[in-house]
């Protein structure tokens, strides 16, 4: 996987192409900066899956290949017991927000796009201005709530401030946009009630847009590091990222682990890609067929 | 089944007033088609009868009941839609058995009640494809189908042929006309194509800026239209207007031509003479127009020719074999019968 047996390839595919249509300095200059974007997305990858394999003493050599390969990190991982409560908490977290971001985002987004009341604007208005604001920001005012709470160090603590996002309910109503007002109005007719007419005839209808909320709700919180590091204590609270950070002692952090552990955590990340990705293919057919 | 019927209903968007207070009896089993002009009100009356908006004022009474308060689904009635409403993500049988969702039939009942409409608008074969594998017409037909099936008092239809072709919505006219008579619900069909209106309706409502201009038979309204608009909106092409004014009951035109009509007006009130294309032809009779043919367009059996009078175009039929050369001075006339006199000021008929 190094740059040089990327290359002859690259350049096999240039050159059986060539005679078709000889390529033009833009068309060249396209494709390098694909190439090199390619390089730069795939190389941290090949580094965590590298450094996973080699033995610590190895891990501030740069060397690509690992001069002895081994499976003992990935061993010592999958028998420490706490990597598996970060995992089912990581996982519980993540879907539990991604699923609500999917009802409640595509909720609001709807009621914003279908629904003509007074201050409707002006809703619309405060939730896309909290897009504005950093995390950074929010995190005193989110502790010290979950401090008066109670929430610190639970999995609500954990969860509440990502339950819903604004760009989840901008990016959803934008998308019912699409969704014609008589498709809506004749369900009205047939008798349906309006929370039905959401759900039955306007979500089926957005699921491209469903799909990559999901994904990228999934993602965020799968890979969330600053809020549950600061409202977890306990190590058994611990996602995936704070747990794998915490991975070695004090004197020296464990990297081979740590890139083992995050190896492992991309796997889920890659299966509901590839459960999603179906979704977004069939939007883009059906909005092909509509025309 | 049941009547429909509207009583002095004004629709307002903020300060804009859309519907100016209309009235009509509908009876059941009519077939009746609402026809104007964009952005006449047909679709805000239909959508007020279907309830998607509320009445800013006056009452909707179908079958004996007034259902202004009442929600869509609690109207009995059922509407299609000028871009179908179908589902995509539906079958078609799913699609036509939506309209049954909220029904108390039993499954098997509501089965059998799909197929049954299935069958009358020949898709038994198509149940199992979704909307995208269907063409237009089959499409429309769906639509229609979600309709049938619940067998609702009163069928709201919104344009639903403009989308489709010329050929297939001959097609589907006669089809719908045909379902009409099969079925026997009482149908409301909003169109702005006057062709459609007089081939399907049983009595045409003609609309203009929120107010009915006329409701009658398709006869009625063509032979006898009520005013200039109507006149001139009904037949293609168009009704020639000429101008002339009453002398002594009698009729002076343009031309010079005075005709002894015996009208009841004052004299010298200017008038408007309407005489339809198809009643004007070259010919000796009282002279209507006179003046050089400026463009023939041959039909076939008979030949439309343009005839330049009193600074417009004034439509006439010739016959198809023989007719006059362009350039020709012509003289046209046309029966008595088939003048129709507007007061020239208010538009209205006066004979
Ligand atoms: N929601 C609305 N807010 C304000 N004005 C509206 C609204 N809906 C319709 N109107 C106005 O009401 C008038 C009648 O509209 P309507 O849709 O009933 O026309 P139409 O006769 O169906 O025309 P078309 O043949 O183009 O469909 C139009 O002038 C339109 O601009
Ligand atoms: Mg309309």
């Amino acid at each position: 996987m190094t740059a040089t047996e990327i290359r002859p390839t690259t350049d096999a595919l240039l050159k059986t192409q060539a005679p078709k249509k000889p390529m033009n300095t833009g068309q060249f200059i396209r494709w390098l900066l694909l190439f090199l974007g390619g390089i730069a997305m795939v190389m941290p990858i090949a580094y965590m899956i590298s450094t996973s394999l080699k033995w610590p003493h190895e891990v501030y050599n740069l060397k690509l290949i690992p001069d002895e390969p081994h499976l003992e990190n990935y061993t010592y991982v999958l028998e420490d017991g706490r990597f598996y409560w970060w995992f089912v908490n990581s996982m519980i977290i993540a879907v539990i927000t991604t699923v609500c971001n999917v009802i409640f985002d595509s909720l609001v987004g709807y009621t914003l796009c279908k629904f003509r009341f007074p201050g409707r604007y002006i809703v619309f208005i405060a939730i896309l201005s909290t897009l504005m604001i950093p995390t950074e920001m929010l995190v005193i005012p989110w502790y010290l709530m979950s401090q008066q709470f109670g929430w610190l160090d639970t999995y609500w603590g954990i969860m509440f401030p990502g339950l819903m996002t604004a760009f989840g309910t901008f990016l959803m109503k934008q998308f019912f946009e699409t969704v014609p007002d008589d498709f809506i109005e004749a369900a009205r007719i047939d008798g349906l009630n309006e929370l039905q007419i959401w759900w039955t005839v306007a979500m089926p209808l957005v699921k491209p847009a469903l799909a990559a909320l999901a994904i990228f709700v999934f993602l965020g919180n799968w890979t969330a590091f600053i809020w549950p590091l600061i409202v977890t204590n306990s190590v058994e609270m611990y996602t995936l990222p704070v747990g794998l950070s915490s991975f070695g002692d004090e004197a020296d952090v464990a990297w081979e682990l740590i890139m083992t552990g995050a190896a492992i955590s991309t796997i889920p990340t890659l299966i509901v890609f590839l459960i999603f990705q179906r979704y977004i293919i069939q939007g883009v057919v059906m909005a092909g067929l509509k025309g | 089944m049941a009547d429909l019927e509207i009583r002095n209903l004004v629709k307002r968007y903020d300060k804009t007033e859309v519907l100016h207070g209309i009235s009509l009896d509908v009876e059941d089993g009519e077939f009746v088609v609402f026809v104007g002009p964009s952005g006449c009100g047909k679709s805000t009356t239909l959508r007020l009868i279907a309830g998607l908006e509320d009445a800013t004022s006056g009452e909707i009474v179908i079958g004996g009941r007034v259902v202004n308060n009442l929600e869509p689904k609690d109207r009995d009635i059922a509407m299609v839609f000028q871009n179908y409403a179908i589902y995509p993500h539906m079958t078609v049988r799913k699609n036509i058995g939506f309209g049954l969702r909220t029904s108390k039939m039993s499954k098997t009942d509501k089965e059998a009640r799909i197929d049954e409409v299935a069958g009358i608008l020949g898709m038994t074969d198509l149940l199992a494809r979704k909307p995208s594998q269907l063409s237009g017409g089959q499409r429309q037909r769906v639509a229609i189908g979600r309709a049938m099936v619940r067998d609702p008092a009163v069928f709201l239809f919104d344009e639903p042929l403009s989308n489709l072709d010329a050929q297939l919505r001959t097609q589907m006219r006669l089809e719908i006309k045909k379902l009409h008579q099969r079925v026997g619900n009482t149908i409301i069909f909003v169109t702005h194509d006057q062709v459609e209106a007089m081939t399907m309706a049983d009595r045409i409502v003609i609309m203009k800026d929120g107010h009915i201009q006329q409701v009658g038979t398709p006869a009625e309204v063509y032979h006898k239209p009520a005013n200039t608009f109507v006149a001139r909106f009904i037949g293609a092409p168009s009704m020639n207007m000429l101008s002339g004014t009453v002398a002594d009951g009698a009729l002076r035109l343009g031309s010079g031509e005075v005709l002894e009509l015996g009208l009841d007006a004052a004299d010298g009130q200017p008038v408007t003479v309407g005489v339809r294309p198809e009643d004007l032809h070259p010919g000796a009779g009282p002279a209507l127009v006179r003046g050089p043919v400026t463009v023939r367009e041959p039909l076939g059996h008979e030949t439309l020719i343009y005839v330049g009078a009193e600074g417009q175009e004034v439509i006439a039929k010739a016959d198809g074999r023989t007719p006059p050369e362009v350039g020709e001075e012509v003289t046209l006339t046309a029966a008595l019968d088939t003048l129709h006199i507007f007061d020239a000021a208010t538009g209205n008929a006066l004979r």
